[in-house]
């Protein structure tokens, strides 16, 4: 199992690792500014933290092997050409900025070592041949006279949270947009088309409600050694897809609740995913002040509600989309939640132990 | 010469210290500045080149209005400060 994984959180990174039996929390990175992602490359061990200054902007930072952190290149939009015109959010009627807003997402890229992609609000996906130290903006998708459809969800702002790079062909990427429902290239890249068929929204009228374009998959996961099987936690509730994400089916029933933010797929069985349930919508606490976790392991056909370890009252934690994560085993998952708890389980979910109860809001966790 | 300061807090993100330049606009005086020190440029700007929306330039005490193009004027022995707004923190 993995015995090591960094902690993104509105107040700084951490890094937490296991020696002699017991979890520690150690290299306090970044403190006092929020960290939206983190990223460890397997491929040469560098990792990758986003800094979000509230006065100065986004920035990004990799740490090579043995080395500090450093500053390098951020995503930057190209400037906009004249005579293009604006493209308002379709319900808020408000001007989707042509500028980084946050970085959402950061993924390798197997095509080349070094190689990243990186999604953002308010809707650009950037793609890194070099460990991030130059970007370039997908135009296609940034183009793509469809992505005029897309809207704020939580956020003011339209933004691509989830890039599932497919295992068998890594020209095919599957990206979760909120609100701007899934999309596809089979062809890194160049062309892209909508796939989010079959999810539906009920915060829009009757008849919109399974217009793909506005669908809101808080996040989307993919099984790597079953990648046509995908999981999606959308605002509505559960989609599962069992063809590489091209038409989706809803679950409709998961225990207390199907609405949340996060998904964590079995790396090896792509019937077994895990999700955090939350009331629906604004109110957005664990049903009843328990926190749970609940799984299925037969694609959805039932749930286990796991609260062994959890707490049991009172408890008002949220587990943000980035913030369930799975190791390569399937057995160890870690969590953590908007009020500072960060959460262990080494037998798929079955019991939890709590390895801090005090930190910032946690916005991502990521083993490495 | 104008002289360009930066509020304390950026110091603590990037090295910026104060500068004596030669420019009759912001935009003239603060990419006279980036041109020798190109890792401050997107601490005080967006990638369009606006200001960010949460930093403010002072030219003598007041704030600069055109916070797109950085048209405001900037006298000559012109004091101007970068600092952060009270909003985004």
């Amino acid at each position: 199992m993995s015995n090591r994984f960094h902690v993104a959180t509105r107040k700084g990174l951490f890094t937490v690792s296991r020696t002699n039996g017991s979890w520690s929390i150690s290299d306090p990175a970044f403190i006092g500014t929020p960290v939206p992602m983190v990223l460890h490359d397997p491929r040469d061990a560098a990792e990758y933290a986003t800094v979000s200054h509230g006065h100065f902007g986004n920035k990004l930072h990799r740490r090579d092997a043995d080395e500090d952190w450093r500053e390098i290149t951020t995503p930057a939009y190209p400037p906009k050409p004249d005579g293009v015109p604006a493209i308002i959010d379709p319900v808020r009627q408000k001007e989707i900025p042509w500028s980084l807003e946050m970085i959402w997402a950061l993924e390798p890229d197997p095509r080349s070592d070094g190689a990243l992609w990186c999604g953002t609000i308010p809707g650009g996906l950037f793609h890194s041949p070099d460990r991030g130290e130059s970007w370039r903006l997908v135009e296609p998708l940034w183009n793509h006279v469809d992505r005029a459809k897309w809207m704020g969800g939580g956020y003011d702002y339209p933004g691509i949270h989830s890039i599932c790079v497919d295992p068998r062909n890594a020209d095919r990427v599957l990206l979760g947009v909120s609100c701007g429902g899934a999309w596809v290239t089979d062809d890194a890249g160049a062309t892209w088309r909508q796939t989010a068929h079959g999810m539906r929204a009920d915060y829009l009228p009757p008849e919109e409600a399974l217009q793909p374009d506005t669908q809101d998959p808080h996040r989307i996961a993919q099984c790597p050694a079953q990648p046509d099987k995908l999981w999606a936690q959308h605002h509505n509730g559960i989609f599962k897809s069992t063809d590489s994400g091209t038409s989706w089916t809803e679950v409709e029933q998961a225990g207390p609740s199907t609405f949340g933010f996060a998904v964590a797929v079995h790396p090896d069985d792509g019937d077994t995913a895990w999700f955090v349930p939350g009331v629906k919508d604004e109110t957005r606490v664990p049903v009843d002040g328990q926190l749970v976790v609940t799984r299925t392991t037969d694609g959805g056909q039932s749930f286990d509600v796991l609260r062994a370890g959890l707490p049991q009252q009172h408890a008002y934690d949220i587990v943000y989309r980035h913030a369930l994560a799975v190791d390569a085993t399937g057995q160890r998952l870690v969590m953590g939640t908007t009020t500072g708890n960060l959460f262990i389980t080494d037998d798929a979910g079955d019991s939890w132990q709590t390895i801090s109860h005090h930190l910032p809001p946690v916005y991502a966790v990521r083993f490495v | 010469m104008a002289r360009l300061s930066f509020t304390a807090n950026l110091h603590s993100h990037v090295a910026c210290p104060d500068r004596e330049l030669s420019a009759r606009t912001v935009r003239e005086l603060l990419n006279a500045y980036f041109d020798e020190a190109a890792e401050v440029r997107s601490y005080v700007l967006d990638d369009q080149g606006a200001l960010r929306k949460h930093v403010v330039v002072f030219i003598n005490g007041v704030a600069a209005r055109d916070r797109t193009h950085l048209s405001d004027e900037v006298p000559d022995d012109a004091t101007v400060c970068v600092m952060q707004a009270l909003s985004g923190g």
